[in-house]
């Protein structure tokens, strides 16, 4: 999964029909400091994300592994609302020592 | 499958709830080196892998599949833990 913060909303009334009742928020992806990058995803909510929250975004074939996108045309979909991130390997990571 | 490190630990109450129950960590993928390539993700941890270990991963929809859930959305789980490492590049 991608960790990414939701930066807004997309609203479409003409769309496929199986997207009806989807809810379509726009999630910037974050590097390990929280700092944004470049790319950007339209993922659909299944867990009540709001904008601003950081959150995990699953792509591919495994986006359409819930009830809701089960069989519909979405290939992004926000699985989880982050509360706390820990990243404790990162001063190895600068040289990748073997220890 | 890939060989990653995992180098962090993300928290989140607030999630789908087939995946209540594994801890999601931070991998970052590495060549047969042990070298950073490429960036760093989330995968789901199915077999209890502890921070700076080497371990092999699964995405895509086979991700799932470790799980004892049918259906999750999860495109990256930890299925391995490292022991060692014999390569010839």
């Amino acid at each position: 999964m991608i960790l990414g913060r939701v930066i807004g909303t997309v609203w479409s009334t003409r769309k496929d029909e199986y997207l009806v009742g989807a809810k379509f928020l726009i999630v910037r992806q974050l590097d390990l400091d929280y700092k944004p990058k470049e790319n950007f995803v339209v993922a659909v909510d299944s867990v009540g994300a709001g904008v601003g929250e950081v959150v995990l975004v699953a792509q591919g074939s495994s986006a359409r592994q819930t009830t809701f996108t089960r069989n519909k045309p979405i290939d992004a979909v926000i699985m989880a609302i982050v509360d706390k991130l820990d990243i404790s390997v990162k001063e190895q990571l600068a040289g990748m020592v073997e220890e | 499958m890939y060989l990653g490190r995992v180098i962090g630990t993300i928290w989140a109450t607030r999630k789908y709830e087939a995946v209540n129950g594994y801890k999601m960590q931070f991998v970052q993928p590495v060549n047969a080196d042990l070298k950073a390539s490429g960036d760093p993700f989330v995968a789901l941890d199915t077999v209890g892998a502890g921070p700076g270990e080497i371990v092999y991963y699964v995405t895509s929809c086979e991700a799932v599949i470790p799980l004892d859930v049918d259906m999750a959305p999860v495109d990256a789980s930890i299925v391995g833990i490292v022991d060692s490492l014999y390569s010839v590049s």
